[in-house]
């Protein structure tokens, strides 16, 4: 039950206390608009137009006539999808396991997934074609050895569709899994202890408590995961190709070569928008009927459920699914860094360490270095700034158009990066904003790119804290932006941080993509 | 190779020189200005400006030791911006439409480029003088807009440990053998300027029909040209269809298990010239960047290190490595690539499905 105060009532107040939130939600929106329409806008334009600048549709129809691009339309879908379903088999229970059982070295399964998501799906991409690829690979490799197979069997093909699927799901299962993980963890114990009190075994209050609780984040989550599939770059760029075949980033990509066609590229980016806005519509529907406020006051920590004899299996289904994307991946990496050919094992007689000082001896590498985590901290915290403001007016309905608001902050997730790259430079390499050359290009780049994410987390932390509170201080007289300071700021602190960090963490390892796919091509043998 | 023509290294030499005449296929040689000494006037005037930026296809290692070379022998700071040649191109055609004239010289794997440039009326022209005496006509443009840096063959080669010498492929008709299927790898004409080269070459000396016989023998596709030396080094596949010849004979000389081959039917070319640029930021470094770049020191360094071929005439290549007069070239046409580029990456992503 909430009594949401209506704003003229506090009209008596505004004689000697003024409320800034309208100016500050107008100001924050003008720069999302900024930032978000001006190269989308040109994206449109580019879609519409044919080499001369004049109106036409045949970008459009190119698009659904030629084989070139219905093949990787479809290529894509089966990708994304296969990609979620996998991700949450994987995570889910991962999630739960971590967040509600007694599982030993929780901690570190943690921290473990966290490795896995700040690896840039490129660099995963490449360790994977170390481990799988069918000769050089070292899985197989390994397999003929003890098997005695002839040379050209092999037990792994990474240059697949399923190799493909399976790179992909080991670099997005973790947004599954940080969703459900997160959501878990802030389920009140009341709830089920009520449930247990009441006479509900273990599994009856998980399946009628704990699951259905935690049953949006997963929703949400592999939603995040397919829209991350589907607008992935670095995984495709290196394995689709030798693979045979395209996605739709590696085919707009491909648009970019000489001699560049801007018009289909933006032609065939809108399809991944028009499906994400679709999508999230969804999910807008699935979370929007139900209340799951779920943090009202005052709550009891969450139980754990005793595994009993099946600890151990559970701790060796969670390392079994870690040596995916993190272990293996990583020996193989060290590996080629220290060994002269790739894909050979080190011994300490053919150890070396050229690789290395190759590549930290740069003088470009040191630079890079340094101007990446200036950038990922800047990024950082305007984007949790932005995601703080946003979020809240568009949950909190909090100005006139919010759902535009929303909308056009979680947008930029559909736009390939490269497609964004070329609308950015359209538009600020031209007055009034020339900022060609300068950081603050990509600085606007990632800032655009990473805050659907932070919006989501912190819209979702704001649906989490429920109005109540809020309203409760506006009743007793507090601004809008008073009741955020000292009720809803502290109770956020924890994802403002992770947003925070989220941010941080996304935008070196993307930045990292740019700098190595952008500056050099010695990137398999010389790690 | 069992009958062999009588004057076989004449006929090479001829076809070499052939090959490379149609790079700068020249109507007049007019308006040629007078060549210019790489002198103190001009390190004075370079020294002055004090930097220059030098954006390049070449590879990121090589680059950055020209660049500190340069740096190191004039003291003129050095700014190398390294990326793939289309993205070269395309970056320097947005800045210059956007009037941010950043680049001072820009050095292309894809002689199409400098027509383009030319057209637009965005390159500078000057001679140095030791490219006047010792350089062929056929590697500098007939207004001296241009300059041949480098000379990249795209050959056959192989991983000797997965293939005998004797069973090694010899020619591009070779590979259609049944028992190299599923054992090749390939570059992508879309996506590397060498291998777009390359394929217009074969297309029109071999035919077309070349590539859809190719496209039944599972070929891997890779990208770029120096992707295919790697697969090959790595024993991943046996034999690289295409690819930067230049880097299988580092890998060579490293010791890895490699070996060339200089296919019969020729071997496709692909020059990467260098370009001053009227709008040059720093107009007399980029002037004596290119005058040094094209000497004698620095084309011996591109040999020597890079393992490229230079159009110096003085230059040495070692003994182990085939002389560039010594392989029979197919002929580069830039300006056929310029015009055929989109029906060839259509033609190509039909036959192998990519």
């Amino acid at each position: 039950m909430t009594i949401a105060l209506p704003a003229e009532s506090a009209v008596r107040r505004r004689t000697f206390k003024i409320d800034f939130s309208l100016p500050v939600l107008i100001a924050f929106a003008a720069v999302l608009c900024v930032l978000i329409v001006l190269p989308m806008s040109w994206l449109a334009y580019y879609s519409v137009v044919d080499k001369a600048g004049q109106f036409t549709l045949e970008n459009f129809a190119t698009l659904v006539t030629e084989p070139e691009f219905r093949g990787p339309m479809l290529t894509t879908l089966i990708l994304a999808t296969s990609a979620s379903i996998f991700c949450a088999l994987a995570a889910a229970p991962m999630g739960w396991l971590v967040a509600r059982t007694d599982l030993p070295f929780a901690k570190a399964v943690r921290a473990l997934v966290t490795a896995s998501f700040v690896t840039p799906p490129f660099l995963g991409a490449i360790a994977w074609e170390l481990l799988a690829a069918p000769n050089s690979g070292l899985l197989n490799k390994l397999y003929r050895h003890l098997t005695g197979a002839e040379m050209g069997d092999h037990i792994f093909n990474i240059y697949s569709m399923t190799g493909l699927i399976f790179v992909v799901s080991c670099y997005t299962f973790p947004y599954i899994f940080v969703l459900i993980a997160n959501a878990l963890d802030r389920i009140p114990g009341d709830l089920e202890d009520a449930s247990s009190m009441l006479g509900g075994r273990t599994w009856t209050t998980a399946r009628r408590i704990t699951i259905p609780l935690a049953l949006p984040a997963l929703l949400a989550g592999m939603l995040i995961a397919f829209l991350q599939a589907m607008t992935l770059f670095g995984s495709p760029a290196i394995l689709a190709l030798p693979a045979g075949f395209h996605t739709m980033t590696t085919k707009i990509w491909s648009l970019f070569q000489f001699p560049p066609k801007p018009e289909l590229a933006a032609a065939a980016s809108l399809p991944l928008l028009v499906l994400t806005v679709m999508l999230l519509r969804t999910q807008q529907m699935i979370l929007g009927r139900k209340g799951y406020s779920v943090v009202g006051g005052k709550t009891g920590d969450p139980r754990l459920i005793r595994l009993g004899i099946w600890k151990w299996p559970a701790v060796a289904f969670v390392f079994a699914v870690l040596m995916l994307p993190v272990f293996l991946p990583y020996f193989a990496l060290i590996n080629a860094a220290l060994s002269p050919i790739a894909t050979t094992l080190v011994t300490p007689e053919n150890a070396t360490l050229k690789n290395v000082w190759f590549t930290f001896g740069l003088s470009s590498t040191k630079i890079a270095l340094q101007n990446t985590f200036i950038l990922g901290a800047l990024t950082a915290t305007l984007g949790t700034l932005m995601a703080l403001v946003i979020g809240y007016i568009s949950v909190r309905r909090a100005v006139v158009g919010h759902q535009a608001l929303g909308f056009l902050a979680t947008a930029p997730i559909a736009i390939p990066g490269i497609v964004l790259g070329v609308g950015l430079f359209l538009t600020y390499t031209q007055p009034p904003f020339v900022l060609y050359g300068t950081l603050w290009i990509l600085l606007l780049a990632y800032l655009t790119i990473e805050l659907p994410a932070a919006y989501q987390q912190l819209s979702s932390a704001y649906k989490a804290v429920g109005n109540d509170l809020e309203d409760a201080s506006r009743i007793l007289g507090a601004t809008r932006l008073q009741a955020l300071r000292h009720i809803t700021a502290p109770l956020l602190r924890t994802s403002v941080i992770a947003t925070w960090c989220f941010i941080f963490v996304a935008t070196v390892r993307e930045l990292s993509a740019a700098i190595i796919l952008f500056t050099s091509d010695t990137r398999s043998c010389r790690s | 190779m069992t009958k062999r023509p009588i004057s076989r290294r004449a006929v090479l030499q001829g076809s070499a020189a052939a090959a490379a005449a149609t790079v700068f296929a020249a109507p007049a040689r007019a308006q040629l200005p007078a060549p210019a000494p790489l002198d103190d006037v001009l390190i004075a005037a370079a020294k002055k400006e004090g930097k220059v930026s030098f954006y390049t296809a070449m590879d990121l290692d090589f680059a950055q030791r020209l660049g500190k070379a340069f740096e190191a022998k004039y003291g003129i700071s050095t700014k190398v911006e390294r990326s793939g040649a289309e993205r070269v191109f395309q970056r320097i055609g947005q800045e210059h439409t956007a009037k941010i004239y950043a680049v001072d010289v820009a050095n292309t794997a894809d002689a199409a480029h400098v027509i383009i440039w030319k057209r637009n009326g965005w390159l500078a022209p000057y001679l140095p003088e030791e490219v006047a005496q010792h350089y062929d006509k056929a590697y500098y443009d007939a207004d001296a807009l241009a300059i041949t840096t480098r000379i990249l063959v795209s050959p056959i080669a192989y991983n000797t440990d997965l293939v005998k010498k004797e069973d090694a492929p010899k020619s591009f008709k070779d590979l259609l053998d049944p028992k190299w299927a599923g054992k090749m790898v390939k570059g992508h004409p879309a996506y590397s300027g060498t291998i777009m080269n390359a394929t217009h070459q074969i297309a029109r000396d071999i035919g077309w029909d070349y590539f859809e016989k190719l496209a039944k023998q599972k070929v891997m596709q890779v990208q770029s040209a120096t992707d295919t030396p790697k697969k090959i080094q790595l024993g991943e596949r046996a034999v690289m269809v295409d690819g930067a010849g230049y880097l299988v004979i580092r890998y060579k000389e490293e010791g890895s298990p490699v070996e060339v081959v200089y296919p019969e039917e020729g071997t496709p070319l692909a020059t990467g010239p260098s370009v001053v640029f009227k709008s040059a930021p720093n107009p007399n470094a980029a002037r004596l960047f290119q005058n040094w770049m094209h000497g004698r020191e620095a084309q011996q360094f591109l040999v020597d290190w890079a393992r490229q071929y230079s159009p110096h005439g003085q230059t040495k290549e070692k003994p182990s490595v085939r002389a560039l007069r010594d392989i029979k070239l197919m002929k580069e046409d830039p300006a056929a690539v310029e015009k055929e580029a989109e029906a060839i990456k259509k033609r190509y992503a039909q036959i192998f499905k990519v």
